[in-house]
C-alpha cells in the first residue's frame, strides 16, 4: 500500500507556497551544492591560485622592487592585470551554460514543472553563480592581500578598495552579460564558446580597432568600462590623451581611459541592459 | 471539496506552419485516472507541457483547478504534480538533496520534510539510494526520483507523461500500484502513455489524441464498447498438449455461436465466435468441461488496443 503522504484536504492544506524571493534563495541554494561538488569550481580556484602562484614565485625570485616601488604599485601590478581575466572566465564557466544547460540537459524540466516563476529560476540560478563566483574572487583577493601586506605592511591604500569594488561590479555584468547569452542558445557548449570567445578575444580586437584605427572612444564595450579597474589603481589616473607620433609629421592619435563614472556606467549599463534582457529571454523561452 | 480538474478551451499550439495541436477541448474532473494516449507526435506531450507552462499555447487556454496555467503558472501548478519526459537532476546531489529542493520550492512543512521525502522514496523503492548522487543513477532509477518528486507534496492533480519510460517490469508495475493508490485519495491524474495494457489496467476514462486533435474521451468501457470491432468475437485458447484436428475441426467448431475454429499450431487454436461477453464464457466453460487440457483462453489483442487501432490509423 502506498507509502505516500496522506492526502490533505483544502481545508487542512499543510503546505503554503512560499513567496517567490524565498524560492530564489531556494533555487540558488542548490545551485551553489551543486557548484561545489561539480569540478570547474575547484578548477577556477586553481587556475586563481595558480596565477597568485605564478606572480608570488616571481615576485619572490626577482625581488617586488622590479615590480613596484610601493603599495599602490604592487595592488596595480598585482591585482590590476589579473583580476579582469579572473572575472571573465569566472564568468564564463559559472555563467556560460546555466541558462542553456537547463534545456541541452534536461535538468529545467526537472524545476520548471514545479509552481515557481521561470523568474525566480533565473535569479536564483544568477545569485548562485555569483556567489560561487565570489568564492573565488574572495580566495585570489586573500593571497594578493596577503603579499601586499607581506611586502608593503598592513597599510593598504583605499585605492584597492575601490578597485575590489569596481570588480565585483564588473563580476556582476560579467554574470549578466554570460547568463544573457546562455539564454540565447540551448546548447551549453555554443553558449559557453561564445561568451569565451567575446571575452578572451572579441571585445579585445574590437576595442583595439575601434579606439586604435577608428580612434572613437569604445564606450560601448564592457572591457574598456573595466579598465576603471586597473587605473583606479594608478599614482594619477590616466586621462584621455591626444599622443602624436615620434618623428615630425608624426601621426596624431588618442588613448582612450574611461573615467571612473563612465567605467562604472558602462558596467552597470551593461548588467541592467543584459540582466533584463537575458531574463526577458528565459521567460519566453520554450521547453520544446 | 471541489473535485480537482483540468481543462483545455480551445488548445491550439503551432510551431510555424506545423499544427502540433489543433483546438483541444477537454475537460476532466474528479478523481479518476485519465490515460491520453495517440501515436508519436500527435501532441500528447505537448499538451502536458502546456498544462506545465514549459510552452505557451499559440490559443486557447489550459486550467487546472479553474486557474489559467499561462498567466497565473504559480497559483496553478500549487495543486499539481507533474512528471514531463524523464528531467534530469543535476548529478552531482543525491535524491535527498534534490527533493529537498522541490519540497523548500513547494512549502512543505520543514519539520515533515524527512519523513516525506524517505516516504516518497521508499514508495518508488530508492531507500538504499537516497543519499547517493544521481550522477551515478540509471535512466530507471532517476525516473523513480522524478516520480517521487511529481508526487512529493501529494498534488491534487498529477500529469504524468510516459512515467514508465525506462523502468524495469516490476518498475511499471509498482509505478501502476502507485497510480492505483493515488486514485483512492480523491487524486485526478492523467497520464500519457504508448503502453495500452498500463492504461487499460490503471485508467478510468481514456482520451485519444490524433495529429493535434482530440479523437475520443469517455470512460474507457464505453470507448472500448463503441469502436472495438472484434476483439471480443475471436479468442486464442493454448492446451497443455497437442490437440488433434478432429477436436478442433468437430467439437470446437461444432459449439453453439462458434462460426469457426482453426489450429495456430500444434498446441494452439483460434476461435471466431458470434455473441458478445455471455457466449465467450459460456465457451470458456465448455471447453473447460471437454477437459482437453486447456491452460489459456484469451483476446488476441485487448479491447482498448482493437480500439487504438481502429481509431488511429497512421503513426507520425
Amino acid at each position: 500500500m502506498s507509502k505516500l503522504p496522506v492526502a490533505p484536504t483544502s481545508s487542512t492544506k499543510r503546505q503554503v507556497l512560499p513567496s517567490s524571493v524565498s524560492q530564489v534563495g531556494t533555487v540558488s541554494k542548490y545551485e551553489l551544492v551543486n557548484y561545489f561538488r561539480s569540478r570547474r569550481f575547484f578548477v577556477l580556484l586553481g587556475i586563481g591560485f595558480t596565477i597568485n602562484g605564478i606572480l608570488t614565485a616571481l615576485v619572490g625570485y626577482y625581488g617586488v622592487g622590479t615590480f613596484a616601488s610601493s603599495a599602490l604599485g604592487f595592488y596595480a601590478f598585482w591585482w590590476g592585470n589579473s583580476i579582469p581575466f579572473i572575472i571573465a572566465i569566472n564568468g564564463i564557466f559559472f555563467g556560460g551554460d546555466a541558462i542553456s544547460g537547463e534545456f541541452q540537459n534536461k535538468t529545467g524540466y526537472f524545476l520548471v514543472a514545479n509552481p515557481l516563476r521561470r523568474a525566480s529560476i533565473y535569479v536564483g540560478k544568477w545569485l548562485g553563480a555569483f556567489a560561487a563566483s565570489l568564492m573565488v574572487f574572495a580566495a585570489y583577493a586573500a593571497v594578493t592581500i596577503g603579499n601586499g601586506v607581506y611586502y608593503f605592511g598592513t597599510n593598504i591604500p583605499y585605492q584597492f578598495g575601490e578597485s575590489l569594488l569596481f570588480s565585483i561590479l564588473y563580476l556582476m555584468a560579467v554574470l549578466g552579460f554570460t547568463f544573457f547569452f546562455s539564454s540565447l542558445f540551448k546548447s551549453s557548449s555554443m553558449s559557453i564558446l561564445v561568451t569565451a570567445i567575446l571575452f578572451l578575444f572579441a571585445f579585445m580586437i574590437i576595442q583595439t580597432l575601434v579606439s586604435g584605427f577608428a580612434q572613437i572612444e569604445p564606450w560601448f564595450i564592457l572591457t574598456y568600462g573595466s579598465g576603471i579597474i586597473g587605473n583606479v589603481l594608478a599614482d594619477k589616473y590616466p586621462a584621455t590623451q591626444v599622443i602624436r607620433g615620434a618623428g615630425p609629421g608624426g601621426r596624431e592619435g588618442t588613448t582612450f581611459n574611461a573615467t571612473i563614472p563612465e567605467g562604472l556606467a558602462i558596467i552597470l549599463g551593461y548588467f541592467v541592459v543584459t540582466a533584463i534582457l537575458g531574463l526577458l529571454l528565459f521567460e519566453r523561452k520554450e521547453f520544446t | 471539496m471541489n473535485s480537482p480538474s483540468i481543462e483545455a478551451v480551445n488548445l491550439s499550439k503551432r510551431y510555424g506552419s506545423f499544427p502540433a495541436l489543433s483546438n483541444l477541448n477537454l475537460k476532466i474532473e474528479g478523481s479518476k485516472c485519465v490515460g491520453f494516449l495517440g501515436p508519436n507526435g500527435a501532441g500528447k506531450t505537448t499538451t502536458l507541457k502546456i498544462f506545465t507552462d514549459m510552452i505557451r499555447p499559440s490559443e486557447g487556454r489550459a486550467l487546472i483547478n479553474g486557474i489559467e496555467v499561462h498567466p497565473n503558472k504559480k497559483k496553478a501548478l500549487e495543486s499539481a504534480g507533474a512528471l514531463i519526459e524523464s528531467p534530469e537532476i543535476y548529478p552531482s546531489l543525491t535524491p535527498r538533496e534534490a527533493l529537498s529542493m522541490v519540497a523548500e520550492l513547494r512549502g512543505l512543512p520543514k519539520g515533515e520534510r524527512r519523513k516525506t521525502i524517505e516516504d516518497a522514496v521508499a514508495e518508488v523503492k530508492m531507500e538504499e539510494w537516497l543519499d547517493k548522487k544521481v550522477g551515478r543513477f540509471s535512466k530507471g532509477m532517476k525516473q523513480r526520483i522524478n516520480i517521487a518528486a511529481a508526487l512529493l507534496s501529494d498534488p491534487e492533480v498529477v500529469l504524468l507523461d510516459e512515467p514508465t519510460t525506462g523502468l524495469d517490469p516490476r518498475g511499471m508495475a509498482e509505478v501502476r500500484d502507485i497510480v492505483k493508490s493515488l486514485k483512492t485519495r480523491n487524486r485526478l491524474i492523467f497520464m500519457s502513455s504508448h503502453l495500452l495494457n498500463e492504461v487499460q489496467d490503471t485508467c478510468d476514462e481514456v482520451a485519444m489524441i490524433d495529429h493535434g486533435k482530440l479523437v475520443v474521451y469517455d470512460k474507457l468501457s464505453n470507448v472500448t464498447t463503441r469502436f472495438s470491432n472484434h476483439s471480443g468475437n475471436v479468442v486464442e485458447i493454448e492446451f497443455l498438449r497437442d490437440i488433434d484436428d478432429q477436436t478442433v475441426n468437430t467439437n470446437i467448431a461444432s459449439l453453439g455461436n462458434v462460426n469457426s475454429a482453426e489450429k495456430i499450431d500444434s498446441r494452439r487454436i483460434r476461435i471466431r465466435f458470434s455473441g458478445g461477453a455471455p457466449i465467450q464464457e459460456r465457451l470458456l466453460s465448455d471447453i473447460v468441461a471437454m477437459k482437453i487440457g486447456m491452460i489459456s483462453f484469451h483476446s488476441p489483442t485487448s479491447a482498448l488496443e482493437d480500439t487504438y487501432l481502429n481509431l488511429i490509423k497512421d503513426t507520425l
